[in-house]
C-alpha cells in the first residue's frame, strides 16, 4: 500500500462537511452575540413597530429628538452621570496612585495580601452592602446627593485602579529612578519627573476604566441616589420598565458606545508588559 | 519582622493607607455591619434567626430559583468559554480562528444593564429571536413565548460572562507549552481529546477563578432580573431591593444578604477545597 492511495478518499469527504460545520458554528455563534445588538439599534431607529411586523412599520429619528428634550430628562442624567464619573476618577486617581507605587515595591511587607484586599469589594454580592451603605450615608445626609453616589462608585472601581496602577508602576525599570537620584533628584522630584510620566499610559488606562465602572454601575446608585440622582441607567431601568423600547434603547446605545470605544482602544493604553502583571 | 525592614517601609505604608482607610470604611463596615443586622429583631431589639424564618417563609422560592439560575448559568459559561478557548488555541483554520477572536469578545465591556435591555427586547415574545426563528419556519407564529423569565436571566448571564471567562481561559491555553499538544497531535489523537485530557486540567485554576468570579458577578446582578423578570418568582436581589424601599425592612433584607454571601463564601470554599486536592496553591 502506498502512502497517496491510503488516506486522501476518506480525508476530504469530512473536510468539506467540517468546514460548513465550522462556519454554521461560527454564523450561529455570531447572531447569538450580534443579535441582540441589532435588535436594540433598529429599535433606536423605528418610530412605529407593533406585533407581528418582522421590521418596523415606520423609520425615523423622531424618538431622538424626544429623548434629547430637556424636560425628557435624558440629558440632565448624561450630565449627572458624566459629573460622577469625572469626580470618581479623581478620587480614585488620587487614592490609588500612591496606593499603586507602594503596592509596586516588592519589599512592601504583606504585599500581596493588601492586593487581595482591594478585591473584596469585587468578590462578595454587592448588593447588600450597598443596601447598608446607604443606611450608614443617610446618617450623613450622602443619600441623594452627588458626592454619596461617587463614594460608593469609587468602591468599586479602586481595585481597577489600583491594581493597574501598581502594575503601571512595577513595569518601570529601576534603572532610570536611581539614576535620577544618583543626579540628586529628591524621591519626590524622581517621582514626578520620571516614574509618574513613563507610568502614565497605565494610569490613562485604569482611569478609563474607572469612568466606564462609574458610567455602568447600577445598584449603588439605585440604593445611595435616591430619590435626588438620577443616572442614565436608571433612567434606562425607568423607560424600559414603562415600556418605552425607543427611549430605553437610545439611552442603551448612549451607554454601549464608550464601552466599545474603550474595548477597541483599550491595547493602546494599556501595554502586554502592564497587561501581564496586573493583579500581581 | 525585623524593625529596620518596617521602619524602612514604613514611608510606603502612609502611601497605602488612604486607599486601605476607603475600602475599610466603605465596603468592610457595611459588609460586617450587614452580616450583623441579619440576626437583629427589630421588635425586641434582640438578637435571633427571626429575619431568616421570615425571609424563608416570604421568599423561599426565590432563593431555590436564584441558586438554581447562577448555578445553571456558570455551568453553561464553563462548557461554553471552554469550548471557545480551546478553538482560539486549538483550531487550525486560521481564519476562523482570526473570526472567532474578533466576534466573542463584543458583550464583555457591555454594562449588565444594558445587556437586560438588549435581551429585554430580543427575547421578548415580539422580539427578533422569535421573528428569525418564524421567519424559519422553526417555530409556528402561535408557539412564540416569551423568555423573560428565568430563561432570559440565564441568557444574559451567559451572554455577558462568557468574554470574561473565554478571556481569562484563553489566555491560560496561550501560555501553556505546545510541544505536549503537538506530539498528542501527531500520534493522532483528536483535537476533542487534546481538549479534554491534556489542555482542561493544565489550566483548571484559571477555569475555577473565572467560573467563580462570574458566580459571584451573577449573584450580586440586580438591574438584570429587575428588568428581565416581571412579576415573581425572581431572583434575591429584586426582594432586597424591595423589602427596603417598599418597607424600609433591613432586617428581612440583610437576611437575604447573609444568604448571597453565604452562597459565594460556599463557591470560595469549593474552590479552595479544589485547590488543595489538586496539591497545589490555588493560583
Amino acid at each position: 500500500m502506498t502512502l497517496s492511495q491510503y488516506p486522501l478518499p476518506r480525508y476530504q469527504i469530512p473536510g468539506v462537511v467540517g468546514t460548513l460545520v465550522r462556519y454554521a458554528l461560527i454564523g450561529l455563534f455570531a447572531a447569538a452575540v450580534f443579535g441582540p445588538l441589532l435588535n436594540m439599534l433598529i429599535w433606536t431607529v423605528a418610530e412605529a413597530w407593533y406585533f407581528p411586523a418582522k421590521l418596523p412599520l415606520r423609520w425615523g429619528f423622531a424618538f431622538w429628538t424626544k429623548v434629547f428634550r430637556p424636560e425628557a430628562g435624558a440629558m440632565k442624567a448624561l450630565y449627572t452621570s458624566m459629573v460622577i464619573a469625572c469626580l470618581t476618577v479623581a478620587l480614585s486617581l488620587v487614592l490609588a496612585i500612591p496606593a499603586g507605587y507602594a503596592l509596586s515595591k516588592r519589599s512592601l511587607p504583606l504585599r500581596s495580601l493588601f492586593l487581595l484586599f482591594f478585591l473584596l469589594p469585587q468578590a462578595f454580592p454587592t448588593v447588600a452592602v450597598h443596601m447598608n451603605i446607604a443606611r450608614i450615608f443617610y446618617g450623613f445626609g450622602l443619600t441623594g446627593t452627588i458626592w454619596g453616589v461617587m463614594l460608593v462608585h469609587a468602591i468599586q472601581g479602586l481595585v481597577f485602579a489600583v491594581w493597574i496602577a501598581s502594575a503601571a508602576f512595577a513595569a518601570i525599570g529601576e534603572e532610570q529612578v536611581e539614576a535620577a537620584r544618583n543626579l540628586g533628584a529628591t524621591p519626590l522630584r524622581a517621582f514626578m519627573t520620571v516614574s509618574l510620566p513613563l507610568a502614565a499610559p497605565g494610569l490613562m488606562a485604569s482611569a478609563i476604566f474607572v469612568f466606564l465602572i462609574s458610567l455602568d454601575e447600577f445598584s449603588g446608585t439605585f440604593f445611595v441616589g435616591v430619590p435626588d440622582i438620577r443616572t442614565l441607567p436608571l433612567t434606562m431601568l425607568n423607560a424600559a420598565l414603562e415600556g418605552n423600547y425607543q427611549i430605553a434603547s437610545i439611552t442603551a446605545l448612549l451607554l454601549l458606545v464608550p464601552s466599545i470605544l474603550f474595548m477597541l482602544f483599550v491595547e493602546r493604553f494599556l501595554k502586554a508588559d502592564v497587561l501581564a502583571s496586573v493583579g500581581k | 519582622m525585623d524593625t529596620p525592614r518596617l521602619r524602612k517601609n514604613l514611608p510606603l505604608v502612609a502611601l497605602l493607607l488612604p486607599a486601605l482607610l476607603m475600602v475599610g470604611l466603605l465596603f468592610v463596615y457595611p459588609l460586617l455591619f450587614s452580616l450583623a443586622y441579619a440576626f437583629r429583631n427589630e421588635g425586641t431589639g434582640g438578637w435571633d434567626l427571626s429575619n431568616f424564618t421570615k425571609a424563608f417563609a416570604l421568599y423561599g422560592a426565590d432563593v431555590s430559583l436564584t441558586i438554581g439560575v447562577t448555578l445553571l448559568s456558570t455551568a453553561l459559561v464553563g462548557v461554553l468559554a471552554v469550548a471557545v478557548a480551546g478553538y482560539l488555541t486549538l483550531g487550525e483554520n486560521p481564519r476562523a480562528v482570526a473570526v472567532l477572536r474578533w466576534i466573542y469578545r463584543w458583550p464583555m465591556f457591555i454594562p449588565f444593564v444594558v445587556a437586560a435591555q438588549l435581551m429585554r427586547t430580543f427575547l421578548a415574545k415580539s422580539g427578533m429571536l422569535n421573528n428569525t426563528l418564524m421567519s424559519l419556519g422553526l417555530i409556528e407564529p402561535l408557539n412564540a413565548m416569551s423568555l423573560l423569565d428565568w430563561r432570559g436571566v440565564v441568557v444574559t448571564f451567559v451572554w455577558k460572562q462568557l468574554p470574561f471567562a473565554a478571556l481569562l481561559i484563553a489566555g491560560a491555553m496561550a501560555s501553556m507549552d505546545r510541544s505536549l499538544m503537538e506530539s498528542a497531535r501527531g500520534l493522532g489523537a483528536g483535537r476533542l481529546r487534546i481538549l479534554i485530557e491534556i489542555v482542561l486540567p493544565q489550566v483548571s485554576a484559571t477555569v475555577w477563578v473565572s467560573l467563580i468570579l462570574s458566580f459571584v458577578t451573577m449573584l450580586s446582578a440586580l438591574s438584570v432580573p429587575m428588568m428581565i423578570i416581571a412579576g415573581t418568582p425572581t431572583m434575591i436581589t429584586v426582594d432586597m431591593a424591595w423589602r427596603v424601599n417598599s418597607y424600609g425592612d433591613y432586617g428581612v433584607a440583610n437576611a437575604l444578604g447573609f444568604i448571597s454571601f453565604a452562597l459565594s463564601g460556599a463557591a470560595a470554599w469549593f474552590y479552595l477545597r479544589q485547590g488543595v486536592r489538586e496539591g497545589g496553591k490555588p493560583a
